[in-house]
């Protein structure tokens, strides 16, 4: 670490307060202010007084929601369906995304630019409309992609119960690969290219370049990437949201966000929404943590 | 310090020309038949990350029967683009053109704000040794992980109690905290602003806040834009919080539009090809901002990502 700046320390420093106040004050009332409200709000719950009539109070009822939310079979479900997704859409996304990264950088890519833009591209679409174009590709009156698997004989239905989890991982992979490939690819220009020549001189396939000095080399944006991917996993609502009218597939609460979404706006139980984003929340936090402990088990901090 | 230099290095054209080179010589020593499958690969991959971009360009071009009713990905006997561009930027008023605006606004202005707040902690954070400065920065960096979907919820609830939601300040100040821009900044002060440089500027009599923002800032611009980009794309793409915070369609960004009106297509199918040919428009405005900057883009991820 090269952070110690060699300055004699002043034991006032103004400027320090204006260059950091902004961003901390913003971060204190926009980031934290919700996550303690949500923790706080998550121990109460509004009950109606009497008949009905008068004010709803707030009643401190400590982990009841935390066990509601837990003994509703259809946001466990959901919590499932979510455990499912990260299990599918984490691999694909940081293979395909490393695969990519790798074939770009190979030296007989054609036009590395020009896939390397192609590729990034869709990071600019939203979601949501991403969403909307892919629910347009998964049903048969408008996929030519469908049609054109139908006139060889070949059926599939990406908006069946069993399909969808992979429809959804599919509108992500879309959208995220390119720009996880430029995290990669950034990692992958920063090798330095003596330790190709040196290998190459030494006798070593492009194989094993790839295995023994690419790859190790680029573990730290690999755990990056992954990081952020089961953190975006956790996020799924746009695309079951949009695709729902099309499918009978997804449930109201097919996700947890969804159900939390539900629960605060068309149940009116901000409650228990709570406690539900709390959930998701630690349990982000537990495989981000867990996964870092574990690739870094080692002694080889990488992030 | 390694990588700072790669980093000042960065404009690609004589490291590319390096790159051609490698991969000539390479290429003749190497078997014609793994070109092929790598290029091969590569070209079904554009193809697969072109297909809905391509399928919208086309199916714009069609009538809502059209669109149900013929091939997808070739265009109709009677291409009728303009019509349903006059279709969508006329429908209610013209709401079309008012949401590409709140899109613009939201994204711009927020971005900004948060380019500017963000730099200046991670500059204080990289260039000021300050009692908590390890624990602020854990924090912050904590933020990353906290996905954004969990605050949007109780954040409603917050800004409904002093009045905000419904207007555009609740969804302009959520987007100006970006965490992920104070790691980057903080990274990217520190690599790219010599203590050196601080020193001699504070000899010649510069304040603190003068050398972080007429020469600091400078040194940072890369990270500076990226910090922007990442920020401008997070918010134009963001559903979730707009949803939640506005109820007025004016104040609507174009993700939150277009899902109202693909809301209406069981009403009225017309609305399908409003939704087709709104979804080229916004596809198309934002790929031509990404291509057109893409060259910064590179620049700024390999700090980010590198320095990790």
């Amino acid at each position: 670490m090269t952070l110690t700046a060699t300055r004699p320390k002043r034991r006032f420093r103004p400027a320090l307060w204006v260059l950091t106040l902004p961003f901390v004050i913003m971060f204190a009332l926009f980031f934290i202010a919700p996550i303690i409200y949500a923790i706080v709000d998550s121990l109460f719950s509004t009950k109606a007084s009497g008949l009905g009539f008068g004010a709803p109070e707030k009643v401190f009822v400590f982990l009841d929601n935390y066990t509601a939310a837990l003994s509703t079979p259809s946001f466990v479900e959901s919590l499932g369906r979510l455990l499912l997704f990260s299990l599918i859409e984490v691999p694909l996304m940081v293979v395909t995304a490393l695969g990519l990264a790798l074939l770009l950088e190979s030296a007989r890519a054609r036009w590395p630019r020009f896939f390397r833009v192609l590729y990034f591209v869709p990071y600019g679409v939203p979601g949501v409309i991403a969403a909307l174009l892919w629910g347009f590709l998964y049903i048969p009156a408008t996929s030519p992609v469908l049609q054109g698997l139908a006139a060889v004989g070949i059926d599939i239905d990406p908006l069946s119960s069993s399909g969808v989890l992979f429809a959804i991982a599919n509108i992500a992979l879309w959208g995220f690969a390119g720009y996880n490939m430029l995290i990669l690819i950034a990692a992958l220009n920063a090798i330095p290219t003596e330790l190709y020549e040196a290998a190459r001189i030494d006798g070593a396939s492009e194989w094993s370049i790839t295995w023994n000095i690419k790859l190790p080399l680029v573990r730290p944006s690999v755990i990056l990437v992954t990081v952020f991917t089961i953190i975006g996993t956790l996020q799924l609502f746009v695309e079951p949201l949009v695709l729902r009218p099309l499918t009978t597939a997804i449930s109201s609460d097919f996700t947890p966000n969804l159900a939390a979404y539900n629960q605060s706006f068309a149940e009116g139980n901000p409650s228990l929404a709570a406690a539900m984003a709390v959930i998701v929340a630690v349990i982000g936090f537990v495989f981000s943590f867990g996964f870092l402990r574990l690739v870094n088990r080692k002694g080889n901090r990488a992030w | 310090m390694v990588n700072r230099s790669q980093y000042r290095s960065r404009p690609g054209a004589q490291k590319s020309s390096n790159d051609r080179t490698r991969a000539r010589s390479q290429r003749i020593k190497q078997p014609v038949g793994s070109s092929i499958v790598v290029n091969g690969i590569l070209v079904l991959a554009g193809i697969y990350f072109l297909l809905p971009i391509v399928w919208v360009l086309i199916a714009a071009t069609k009538t809502p029967g059209q669109l149900f009713n013929s091939f997808g990905l070739w265009f109709s006997d009677s291409p009728q683009a303009w019509q349903n561009l006059v279709n969508v930027f006329t429908q209610d008023n013209g709401i079309f053109s008012v949401w590409i605006l709140n899109s613009v606004l939201y994204a711009a202005v927020g971005a900004f704000v948060a380019m500017v707040i963000s730099a200046a902690c991670g500059y204080a954070l990289a260039k000021y040794v300050f009692r908590g400065r390890e624990t602020l920065f854990s924090i912050i960096l904590g933020g990353v992980l906290v996905p954004a979907t969990v605050i949007a919820l109780p954040l409603y609830f917050l800004l409904n109690s002093v009045g905000l939601t419904g207007t555009y300040w609740a969804v302009l100040l959520p987007s100006m905290v970006s965490p992920f821009g104070v790691y980057l900044a903080r990274i990217h002060a520190n690599a790219a602003v010599p203590d050196e440089v601080i020193e001699a500027a504070r000899i010649d009599g510069a304040g603190d806040l003068r050398i972080f923002g007429s020469i600091a800032t400078r040194m940072m611009m890369p990270a500076l834009v990226t910090i922007f980009l990442f920020q401008f794309v997070t918010i134009w793409n963001n559903y979730l919080l707009p949803l939640v915070m506005l109820n007025r369609t004016e104040t609507f960004p174009i993700t939150l539009g277009l899902t109202l009106w693909n809301s209406q297509t069981q009403r009225d199918p017309m609305f399908y090809q409003l939704v087709v040919t709104g979804s080229a428009v916004s596809a198309i405005l934002l790929v031509v901002l990404m291509v057109s900057l893409q060259r910064f883009w590179k620049a700024d991820l390999t700090a980010g990502a590198t320095k990790g």
